[in-house]
């Protein structure tokens, strides 16, 4: 049975995991870092992946090197400005 | 269905290489990563890169770099790739092969955002090694040899920092103090915090570096300074000594960072313009910093500055291409300079320098290697009217486009594949030619003899090829054969007799008795067979005199084909054994030994007269591929029939017994076989010119002939009666040829200079001359706007690789698709190119002003084109197909059914809710398959009483589609973005049920869950392959073989997935991959199963690719995996080379 000092370890667990591992979520989570955590995993992937540069390389008629710089900048604010704080309730 | 894939031809695009002395000290060379296989090349001394070693990995390089022990001669390769490990590999001479020397396993594997292995930096001084996420994540080895000068490597040191990107990474060269590693970095944790946006746009790059301290074993961020926001790149200024080369690309705004010494450095830009970057010093600090502009060439991926003056840039798109260094520039008058003491700084920064590129000038090219990538679109028809269907792709980008056809086979035929040394006319039309050496220690053949049908003409080689009379052979009769003897003798056998040129030029003769004539000879450098008419075959022997001496006769049976005798073998005195083809269709092994001279050893029936034979000797091949075997390998005899056929039989060394019969088919005509050790050059006949060819690449799969291209070739389609081909080409941010002042100038130019003289002005319309091409090919077109479009759409005739007509696309439209319709309101005008283009379409956010399809008709048997009428359709039409002698056409998510009209197209039936963007349109029957951009497939019905479309079946799994191909009616392939293939299918027994209901499962949507169909596709296969796939296409590849689907890739790879047509075969190979994932894991550590199922687990295919790494296993790991398969490893073997015969 989980005892109360189980559960505090296994939020702490948690925070250990959330700080190691980016972009895992968490339950209070908005819409707007969900997003950047998406989109920021993407552009990562994107790069990572030779044939998905090439194929945005193509398309826009850029140098592979440059559509690599363009997705490393736009990992800075994947989805714009982030939204005003709500105010705590 | 099961499906076996095979790689044809790897992929060509290169995305990083390194140079380094990989196999050997003081041998340069270059390890390329070519996405998912891995290279090792070398130029040779001609200046030609040659491929010494490809291997597949199997997971992702995404960087490497080279690794020296200070002292050492030889680098090792450190490779970061997408399986979290870091992987340090050797080259192995012996074994010809990579071999791993450390697995390290930091992460996850696949390319993810905190998992390192995008950036990889070494400390020059070789102590240690940095691997780096694109955030957060960095990683330390250390390295270090142990007592038996081995590598060793630590534990890994982190020096993670949260919220932090990552653009480049690098190692310093500080000497023997602490190694230190420079980043460029981006926090971003305030600009994800505050949304006033001050934080974002005060968002600054430092320059941070990372000493590793070796007396305590950890990293720390020793500072951290700002840079400019532009920055991206970073270039080690080397040392004193014997550092690697400085050597980086860069872009942007560079930043160099100088430690010690003066060096000069070379940067190559985005736009492939390379630049001399000079330091100047006072004490230790810089003063000043130069940048020259040096030559351009084709955008580079990687470029190799290698000792020798080589220059090796790996060309992003297109061909790669090895320079030479004429000159360092430093006398270069023209040359454009900007120096950081002069220049300006102005309210927009600093103020820019403005040059013009030029023709190389400092460099010379050397040698091409050719590059597929990017394939966009890939067709299989047999045009030309050959045996087997030659492969069209479009392939390339911008100013470096093409056409390529091709076809399996070494390129002899290809232009720029084969070099043409010599073509000398003759008298008459040859029989036969030979080359010869005027003694056996010489390297070069010295003589060619030509024989005619009553003469023989011997010519010498020299700095020219001519006649020769002095060489003692008989010019009045025709050869039949020649030799160099083992004693410098040279022998001329002919019809009446052999005659014996002893090195001081006396003459023995040997005639034939009575009146029969040699019809057939066969000679080695001791050894003389020939064959009688009537079927006598005596046999000669060279004696330690230096006579030919006759030793044995015997009668046949019946006329001799062809024989042959092998060549001696080192350090024996006679081949043991004669291959002698009979007219009754038998080949028969004769044995040379003295106490059984022409003793019959064995017979083979081979169903046909045998049109020549040949014994071969492969010493690497053993009869179980073992190694102790190997040493004195495998005896082949190899049979080439009348109709085309190849057969192999192994010949046991000791008894001459035949076993383990291997058949190929190899065409329609009859081969003949020649022993040949990777010759410089053949000599060849071609009706009355001698020819001598020299081959090059020898590794390639398929040879290629390529005709030159203006912009990106987005789509093209196969006129299948007029044999025509349709292109649409189209390049974003490209300024039309028609536009182009600087094409106006030259050809305003030209025209008054030809003053009055038929002018170049074809009705292709502006089309470039081949020097200007060139030119574009080298330095690239000028940049346009964003948005702004050049497009064309070309003709062009298959056979002769030539542009019949060409039309320019006007008011900034780019054609996209194309396809042939003939509409059945119409009838009169035939078949008709329909080409789609957008109008003004823009990235990001997507938007286009405005859609069109043209109309063209053919003229001239498909010469030209003629526009009928072009129809608006507000968006882009993406994908277009001939459907029931109408039109659709797919207007992003919309698809629309057309007619004809007399002044533009009839709208006539419309389907809207189709979720992003029609990628690919296929259609059977009155179904409709519809690819989407991201939402997989879907099957559609039009239902003609109603005038209506709509959805019966779709997927249940998101894909990005890039290419589809019909396979029958319930089944489609496709492939998606993120490089994988599939097959759909729909049941069977719901296929019935949307054909019987009446309503044709019509109401039956409305039923359906979430706004999906009623009835889903299944997944039949799956399989990642590595890369985008971007051309499907079913072809049979070899005469009398199956039907396969043939892929193109977006890195320039050709590959094939074949359905297994046994049960038992498919059994084999499924458990031989399961061995071979077991006994043979990927080299950089990615699980085999894990790579295949990257985003879809893979369903029912087999990977050739790892089956065929089989031969790679060692000795007793091949054994237990044939062991397993109850086999032998002959039979394993036999069965892979079997399956890649019935391929291709």
């Amino acid at each position: 049975m989980a005892s109360l000092s189980d559960r505090f370890n296994i939020n702490a667990q948690l925070e250990h995991l959330q700080a190691k591992y980016v972009g895992t979520g968490h339950p209070d989570i908005n819409r707007f870092e969900w997003n950047v955590n998406i989109k920021r995993d993407t552009y990562a992937s994107l790069v990572g992946h030779y044939s998905l540069t090439a194929y945005h390389a193509i398309a826009e008629n850029e140098s592979i090197g440059r559509i690599k710089y363009n997705f490393m900048q736009n990992m800075l604010l994947p989805c714009g400005l982030p939204p005003e704080k709500e105010e705590e309730a | 269905m099961h499906l076996y894939n095979l790689t044809l031809s790897r992929p060509s695009a290169i995305s990083c290489a390194i140079y380094g002395n990989f196999s050997a000290p003081k041998v340069h060379e270059i390890v390329a990563a070519r996405g998912k296989v891995l290279e090792l090349l070398r130029p040779d001394d001609a200046g030609k890169v040659q491929v010494i070693h490809s291997t597949e990995v199997f997971g992702i390089i995404r960087s490497l770099a080279p690794f020296r022990f200070p002292g050492a001669q030889q680098d090792y390769v450190i490779c970061g790739s997408d399986s979290g490990r870091i992987v340090i590999l050797q080259y192995n001479k012996e074994k010809n092969c990579f071999t791993r020397i450390h697995t390290e396993t930091f992460g996850k594997s696949g390319c993810r955002r905190i998992v390192p292995g995008e950036y990889l930096a070494v400390d020059p001084k070789g102590r240690a090694c940095m691997i780096a996420a694109v955030e957060k994540s960095k990683f330390v080895y250390v390295l270090n040899r142990d007592n038996d000068a081995r590598l060793t490597i630590s534990s890994p040191l982190e020096a993670h920092k949260g919220s932090n990107l990552c653009y480049a990474l690098t190692g310093l060269d500080m000497g023997f103090d602490n190694p230190v590693f420079a980043a460029i970095e981006l926090d971003y944790a305030e600009a994800d915090t505050d949304p006033t946006g001050e934080a974002a746009s005060e968002a600054q790059k430092h320059l941070t570096m990372y000493e590793l301290d070796l007396g305590l074993n950890h990293v720390v961020r020793k500072y951290s300074e700002p840079v400019d926001n532009g920055a991206n790149m970073l270039i080690p200024v080397p040392g004193a000594g014997d550092g690697p080369g400085g050597q980086r690309a860069v872009w942007g705004g560079p930043c160099a960072r100088a430690e010690k010494l003066p060096a000069c450095m070379h940067a190559c830009s985005e736009f492939g313009d390379i630049y001399r970057v000079t330091l100047d010093y006072e004490g230790e600090q810089v003063k000043e910093l130069r940048i020259k502009y040096f030559d351009s060439i084709p955008p580079a991926t990687s470029i190799c500055l290698m000792r020798k003056g080589f220059l090796f840039a790996a060309s992003e798109f297109g061909d790669h291409a090895l320079y030479q260094f004429s000159s360092l520039g430093d006398d270069d008058e023209g040359g454009v300079e900007s120096s950081s003491a002069t220049l300006m700084e102005t309210e927009e920064g600093y103020q820019p320098v403005f040059f013009d590129p030029r023709p190389l000038s400092n460099l010379e090219a050397l040698d091409r290697m050719d590059s597929l990538a990017p394939i966009l679109d890939m067709k299989v028809a047999n045009l030309a009217g050959e045996e087997i269907p030659q492969i069209y792709a479009a392939c390339g980008r911008g100013s470096r486009s093409t056409l390529r056809v091709l076809r399996p086979g070494l390129a002899v035929t290809g232009k720029r594949a084969a070099h043409e040394m010599a073509v000398s006319p003759l008298p008459g039309n040859p029989t036969a030619v030979w080359t010869i050496k005027r003694s056996v220690g010489d390297e070069f053949d010295a003589y060619i003899v030509v024989s005619f049908s009553n003469a023989t003409l011997v010519l010498s080689i020299g700095e020219t090829v001519e006649e020769v009379n002095d060489s003692g052979f008989n010019g009045n009769v025709p050869t039949l054969q020649t030799q160099l003897l083992a004693d410098d003798s040279m022998l001329q056998v002919y019809p009446n007799g052999l005659r014996h040129i002893r090195p001081d030029r006396r003459i023995n003769e040997w005639r034939a008795p009575g009146r029969k004539t040699i019809v057939k000879a066969t000679t080695n450098e001791r050894q003389v067979a020939i064959a009688l008419g009537g079927g006598e075959v005596i046999y000669f022997e060279l004696n330690p005199q230096g006579m030919l001496v006759e030793s044995e006769k015997r009668e046949m049976g019946g006329d001799v084909a062809c024989l042959d005798v092998a060549p001696v073998p080192e350090g024996r005195t006679r081949c043991a054994f004669l291959a002698v083809g009979m007219y009754d269709g038998a080949a028969r092994v004769l044995s040379l030994q003295p106490d059984s001279t022409l003793k019959v050893l064995s017979t083979q029936a081979v169903g046909a007269t045998p049109e020549s034979v040949l014994l071969l000797d492969s010493p690497l091949m053993g009869k179980d591929g073992t190694e102790e075997g190997a040493g004195s390998g495998a005896l082949f005899l190899q049979v080439g029939l009348v109709n085309g056929v190849l057969l192999r039989t192994e010949v046991d060394r000791v008894t001459g017994q035949l076993s383990d019969t291997r058949t190929r088919f190899l065409g329609t005509k009859p081969p003949k076989l020649f022993a040949a050790a990777v010759p410089e050059g053949f000599v060849a006949v071609a009706r009355n010119t001698l020819r001598v060819i020299t081959l090059e690449r020898l590794g390639e799969f398929f040879n290629q002939q390529s005709l030159r291209l203006r912009y990106t070739p987005r789509k093209f389609v196969i006129h299948p009666d007029l044999k025509v081909l349709a292109i649409a080409e189209a390049d974003h941010a490209a300024i039309p040829l028609a536009q182009r002042e600087d094409l106006q100038q030259r050809r305003d130019g030209m025209e008054a200079e030809q003053q009055g003289g038929a002018t170049a002005a074809a009705a292709a319309g502006p089309e470039m001359d081949e020097e200007a091409a060139a030119r574009e090919d080298q330095w690239g077109a000028p940049k346009g706007e964003p948005g702004q479009w050049a497009s064309c759409v070309r003709i062009v005739d298959p056979v002769s690789l030539q542009t019949t007509h060409c039309i320019e696309m006007e008011d900034n439209e780019a054609a996209l698709s194309v396809c042939l319709v003939e509409f059945d309101s119409h009838p009169e005008h035939g078949t008709l190119l329909a080409v789609g283009t957008a109008q003004g379409l823009k990235f990001y956010p997507k938007e286009c002003q405005n859609g069109f399809v043209h109309l063209y008709r053919f003229l001239d048997d498909g010469k030209r084109i003629e526009l009928l009428h072009k129809t608006a359709v507000e968006g882009v039409p993406g994908a277009m197909a001939a459907f029931k002698g109408r039109l659709l056409v797919g207007v992003d998510a919309v698809l629309r059914l057309y007619d004809m009209g007399k002044k533009r197209m009839l709208r006539k039936c419309e389907y809207r809710r189709l979720p992003t963007r029609i990628a690919t349109l296929h259609v059977s029957g009155s179904r409709i398959y519809v690819g989407d951009g991201q939402e997989s497939t879907f099957f559609m019905r039009y239902k003609k009483g109603d005038n209506q479309f709509y959805i019966f079946a779709d997927d249940i799994v998101p894909r990005h589609v890039t290419a589809a191909l019909h396979l029958d009616y319930d089944t489609l392939a496709g492939a998606d973005r993120f490089g994988n293939v599939f097959v759909s299918r729909l049941p069977q027994e719901v296929s019935a049920q949307v054909e019987d209901d009446p309503t044709g499962g019509k109401y039956a949507t409305e039923t359906g869950l979430l706004g999906g169909a009623p009835n889903k596709l299944r997944t039949i296969n799956s399989f990642h392959v590595g890369e985008t796939v971007t051309a499907l296409q079913r072809a049979v590849l070899q005469p009398g073989g199956r039907e396969l689907i043939v892929y193109g890739t977006i890195n320039g790879a050709i590959g094939v997935l074949y359905p297994f047509t046994s049960k038992e075969d498919c059994d084999f190979f499924q458990h031989l991959e399961m061995h071979m994932r077991q006994e043979h894991p990927p080299l950089l550590g990615r699980d085999h199963l894990a790579y295949r199922s990257f985003y879809f687990p893979v369903k029912d295919v087999v990977d050739g690719d790892l089956c065929e790494q089989y031969p790679q296993l060692a000795a007793d790991k091949a054994r237990g995996v044939a062991e397993e398969l109850d086999r032998s490893p002959g039979e394993v073997l036999k069965k892979l080379e079997d399956i890649r015969n019935k391929l291709v």
